[in-house]
């Protein structure tokens, strides 16, 4: 991922520098300067190809992570979860993705799990993205993580927005068979209604399958296989 | 004709309303935080407010070629209500957002010691935060409410032209002309000010700082008020100039303040979702 720096012009930087400074030195600020980031600091896509920061977080979605990562030297962990819970209940929609997005950084065990719960139960795409980042891989139960992939196939959020989808579906390992059960079901759905099998499930599912033929044409059993 | 509504309701209105809107050459509006016509018993419904005015309305008024700005307040009528107080608290995690381009609405409904507390403290707050103020005055008490409302906004210290105070008619219009504060009317179907009365009182007060809106909202009221007004000054003997000052120059000129106005022409796409929800609710375009 482009550094932040580089993504930013002169006057973004010190913008951001001086921001951060604000926070680090007064934490509470971070309520009406987190709104203010993309109109202060920059906005717009860091990935060209990737507008909406479905994978990789737009500009003032970094910045603003930043700003939280300043903040949060000054709070306890209590104080932390309670401050964060309030700039996502109080956010926009940009603010919201950007709290998601700073999850990882966070020092907040699984507390904030329902901000990531709220996430996962609207349908705005780019938040679903970010709420399946690394903190959801590592935090999230089985069954609300199985849900939140199979969202992503309803929803057209690439899976390559899913931290950790091969370790926590155990590609290569031993596979999620519920996982590999569910998607298989939502295949089923679509071509029975006569409706294309978006390309990531049928990838998914080649992933997940018990065994599969190598190139040979070969059986290999599945702890053989190689991950993506 | 280009117009700018600065103050209406589009919460309460249907999307006929956003097509006949743009239809009469409506091209962007400003929508007040108000109540919603019934009492809100708790200051979560005004977060959800809010939201909606910064989100799902900014996008539906954008399907229909719109640019959506919003003020954000503690209204003064739930000003009055216990419940609903501790919105004052949260008020600077709103002001501080995009889209939001002043303070309001605030003001008086029934004059009494808490909406005069809840309107000072929002005073102060568009100070804080560099915003413009939209200052509603009461229809019951109308000449003693505008009058304490341009005592309090001196105090402030709020430079006059930050102010714009609304809802006025003939018999408030000399109070606030003289305190430099923007001049705001309300263009109604049948009571309170019409677009006939409007144009004798542009004719006799001239166009400066003069700001026309609709104020459309849930009851019966009319969203192309502001167009009417511009057909009635042509009518009058107005000139296109004169029309296009009193539609649109002036009320980007008050907003503009606030530096957050989007006016650039939108490229509307009726397919586009905001959270998951289209405007089409499932129909394609044909």
């Amino acid at each position: 991922m482009t550094r932040l720096d580089d993504l930013l012009d002169t006057e973004g930087r010190a913008r951001l520098g001086e921001l951060t400074g604000e926070v680090t030195a007064n934490p509470a600020r971070i309520a009406v300067l987190f709104p203010a980031v993309a109109r202060t600091v920059g906005r717009g896509p860091a990935d060209p190809d990737d507008p909406d920061g479905m994978v990789t977080p737009r500009i003032e979605d970094q910045a603003r992570v930043a700003l939280v990562c300043a903040a949060a030297q000054g709070w306890d962990r209590d104080a932390l979860v309670a401050e964060i819970g309030a700039l996502y209940r109080h956010g926009d929609a940009d603010e919201k993705r950007a709290v998601l997005r700073a999850l990882d950084h966070l020092d907040v065990g699984d507390a904030a799990l329902d901000l990531v719960g709220d996430a996962l139960r609207g349908n705005d795409t780019r938040h679903i993205a970010a709420a399946l980042g690394p903190y959801a891989a590592r935090h999230l139960d089985a069954h609300t993580w199985r849900h939140g992939v199979l969202k992503c196939l309803f929803t057209g959020v690439p899976l390559a927005a899913v931290s950790g989808i091969a370790e926590r579906s155990g590609i290569g390992e031993r596979r999620d068979a519920e996982l590999a059960r569910m998607v298989e079901a939502f295949a089923a759905e679509r071509r029975a209604a006569g409706r294309d099998v978006p390309a990531d499930a049928t990838w998914l599912l080649d992933q997940l399958a018990p065994q599969r033929p190598d190139l040979d044409g070969a059986v290999v059993p599945d702890q053989q296989r190689v991950r993506p | 004709m280009r117009i700018f509504d600065p103050h209406i309701h589009m919460t309460s209105r249907t999307t006929d309303d956003y097509e006949a809107m743009y239809a009469a050459g409506v091209r962007a509006v400003t929508e007040p935080a108000f109540w919603l016509g019934q009492p809100r018993s708790s200051a979560a419904s005004f977060y959800d407010y809010f939201d909606s005015l910064l989100g799902w309305e900014r996008f539906r008024a954008a399907q229909f070629g719109i640019r959506h700005h919003c003020t954000i307040a503690l209204n003064p009528k739930e000003a009055n209500d216990p419940r609903c107080a501790e919105v004052l608290d949260a008020l600077p995690r709103y002001l501080a957002k995009d889209g939001v381009v002043a303070v309001g609405e605030v003001g008086f409904d029934s004059m009494t010691d808490d909406e005069e507390k809840a309107f000072v403290r929002q005073l102060d707050l568009a100070g804080e935060h560099d915003l413009p103020v939209l200052v509603h005055t009461p229809h019951r008490d109308k000449v003693e409410g505008t009058r304490r409302t341009l005592e309090l906004v001196a105090a402030s210290g709020l430079p006059p032209e930050r102010v714009l105070v609304d809802h006025l008619n003939e018999v408030t219009v000399d109070l606030v002309a003289d305190s430099s504060c923007w001049l705001g009317f309300s263009i109604y179907p049948d009571t309170k000010m019409d677009e006939h009365r409007m144009v004798r009182i542009l004719a006799d007060h001239g166009l400066d700082r003069m700001i026309v809106n609709s104020a459309a909202d849930w009851g019966r009221s009319d969203p192309l008020k502001t167009a009417k007004t511009g057909q009635a000054m042509r009518d009058a003997g107005f000139d296109e100039d004169d029309v296009d000052r009193v539609l649109w120059r002036n009320p980007v000129a008050f907003y503009g303040q606030s530096r957050r106005l989007l006016l650039d022409p939108i490229d509307s796409d009726q397919t586009a979702t905001f959270e998951g929800n289209s405007v089409l609710r499932g129909q394609r375009p044909a």
